[in-house]
């Protein structure tokens, strides 16, 4: 806590501050310790991994090995890929993703307060919005790659579909759940209905779509990699399909990697956006609970 | 200003007026409930009338058809002699539980009421400012309401309500979460942003001693559906401490009075709640704390009551 670190100075008491003292070399040890252990169960895991295969337990053509994956990884990104640099592959991957989120969540937010404030319009919206969520989204990258061919349009297109959705219904309850006391009383404060929903409902239902945008990043992944996997001319899930069509399964893993970098990095920018947009509430989410 | 712009005081007319009013519910299982039957009230301009009343008596009810966020069932609601059609710009309106904006600092908070009516930003700033020395939170414009204490919280409330500078101030058991030392010392804070604008006052409590202290009109409503059982003019001296009325001589007169006609219907609402038989009460010593004791019995069901208002705002009608 920072507060409990300004307050040290101000502490004469000796024990206090020799309390304090112990607190924090504990906190340390602690977290050297977690530290260690997580090195450890890497360095097993892989090590492990790379000794088999070495040793020819694990059929290093079926399962590939972690010396295998590095050298993939070292030829896309020194030599390229078939379909391009490795840099032009994630930048498409990324520009689908990232096109498909924000046309998603926008849509979703939306459509999602729109419905929450607008009873009459949710009762009509209903029967089509559940319809709507009943289909596998993942069938849809069929459909779109025949109205848009194979371009990145119709992988946008099924991310934003996924997006949609799981943004829309926190969006939805959200609304739904904003303290009716607060709607009062901007509304006798004198404040207009579009007043009430920009500044009273958007930040209120802030807390239930922001917590959404994490889930809602990983699915926009999954549409844009899906989409290129059912078909494309570049982007990663065109790679980890070349590489599953010539049994290479240290391209697939090298694929598999490359994707999990980039989700941790927007997960972290996602989370620095909830912390920045959330600052208001009392409780924040701290980084001691485990984190995840 | 627009508000004054808007007033039609014509100086005869009250500045409140419920004519013979009946609010029904419907109840989520689909039955009807009567929170108010025929209740009759009139404040004048400038008037500060507390209401009391057993639990679900109807007393927030009230409120919300005064604020214009509820319509009656039956009968007039006038403001100014005029009927009220929606939400009245001359109406301030402070309520039970906390309902400043969490995500906004106090100052922003204290300043949205001007800037939803169309206040250029900066000058409704300088006027939040200028409100929050008054309620003695200067050095606090910053901070998010969580970082405040619960009488700050009410103060900046306050501010928020009187920032608008209304005719018509609608409290709901505004103080009712405070401990008792904070209580007495807002109420006082009331008191005196009061004396500045003297805006008529309905002020809705399940604390008598606090109806007595503030208020010059108590009305005391029956137990639901609630009507007007009895009403008593408060004719103690202004400028008032809260603090010291409560040792006046007049002021405990008043507070038997007002508990027997108050007594019988705190003891009915009880009995229906408990599904018992009303036990028998003593009147609490005024001034001496034991008006707490029977406060669970007033207190506990209310939220039947709010959840029960709640149901009905906002929903299209």
């Amino acid at each position: 806590m920072t507060t409990t670190d300004t307050l040290i100075p101000s502490l004469d008491d000796q024990d206090a501050a020799e309390l304090m003292r112990a607190a924090r070399s504990g906190r340390r040890r602690r977290r050297l310790l977690i530290l260690s252990a997580q090195i450890a169960l890497v360095v097993l895991v892989i090590g492990g991994w790379q000794l088999a295969s070495a040793q020819g337990v694990l059929d290093s053509f079926t399962y590939g090995s972690p010396s295998g994956v590095l050298d993939q990884l070292k030829t896309w990104f020194t030599q390229g890929t078939s379909t391009g640099s490795i840099w032009h592959n994630i930048g498409v991957t990324m520009e689908e993703t990232v096109l498909g989120f924000l046309i998603g969540t926008l849509a979703g937010v939306v459509l999602g307060i729109a419905l929450g404030r607008i009873h009459a319009l949710a009762e009509v919206m209903a029967p089509f919005i559940k319809a709507g969520n009943s289909i596998p989204r993942v069938v849809l990258g069929s459909m779109f790659i025949i109205w848009f061919g194979l371009g990145p349009s119709g992988k946008v297109a099924l991310a934003v579909v996924l997006v949609f959705f799981s943004v829309f219904f926190n969006a939805f309850q959200g609304t739904r759940e904003v303290d009716r006391n607060l709607i009062a009383n901007a509304r006798i404060l004198g404040a207009s209905e579009w007043r009430v929903t920009s500044q009273v409902v958007l930040p209120s239902a802030m807390t239930w779509i922001v917590a959404s945008l994490h889930a809602a990043f990983g699915f926009a992944l999954i549409g844009a990699i899906v989409g290129e996997v059912l078909g494309a001319q570049a982007g990663l899930g065109q790679l980890i399909q070349q590489a599953q069509g010539n049994f290479n399964a240290n391209g697939v893993y090298a694929g598999i990697i490359i994707i999990a970098v980039l989700a941790l990095a927007a997960e972290f920018l996602i989370t620095r956006f909830e912390k920045r947009v959330l600052r208001w509430r009392p409780t924040q989410l701290s980084g001691d609970t485990a984190g995840l | 200003m627009a508000a004054q712009a808007n007033q039609t005081t014509t100086g005869t007319a009250p500045a409140i007026e419920l004519r013979t009013v009946t609010k029904r519910f419907r109840t989520p299982s689909g039955g009807v409930y009567t929170a108010l039957r025929d209740l009759d009230l009139t404040v004048a301009p400038g008037e500060f009338c507390a209401v009391v009343g057993p639990t679900g008596c109807g007393k927030s009810t009230t409120l919300s058809l005064v604020s214009g966020l509820e319509r009656a069932s039956r009968g007039e609601t006038l403001i100014h002699g005029e009927p009220v059609t929606g939400i009245d710009r001359r109406v301030g309106f402070m309520f039970q539980t906390d309902a400043v904006f969490p995500w906004k600092p106090v100052l922003d908070n204290v300043a949205a009421g001007p800037q939803f009516r169309g206040v250029g930003k900066r000058e409704a700033i300088e006027k939040a400012r200028d409100w929050l020395r008054r309620v003695g939170l200067s050095g606090f414009e910053d901070r998010l309401p969580h970082q405040l204490s619960g009488g700050m919280r009410k103060r900046v409330a306050l501010a928020q309500t009187l920032i608008n500078e209304p005719e018509i101030l609608l409290m709901d058991e505004p103080f009712s979460a405070l401990d008792v030392q904070t209580r007495q010392i807002v109420q006082d804070e009331l008191l005196s942003l009061w004396e500045l604008t003297r805006p008529a006052v309905v002020f809705v409590t399940h604390d008598l001693e606090e109806a007595i202290a503030l208020a010059d009109k108590v009305v005391v409503l029956t137990v639901g559906p609630g009507t007007v059982k009895d009403t008593f003019a408060i004719d103690l001296p202004r400028p008032r401490k809260v603090q010291d009325i409560r040792f006046h001589p007049r002021f405990v007169e008043l507070y038997e009075q007002i508990w027997t006609s108050l007594r019988d219907e705190v003891q009915l609402a009880y009995a229906r709640t408990a599904g018992e038989s009303p036990r028998p009460e003593q009147a609490p010593e005024p001034g001496s704390g034991p008006v707490r004791d029977h406060e669970p019995a007033v207190n506990e069901p209310r939220t039947n009551e709010a959840t029960r208002t709640n149901d009905t705002i906002g929903q299209p009608r």
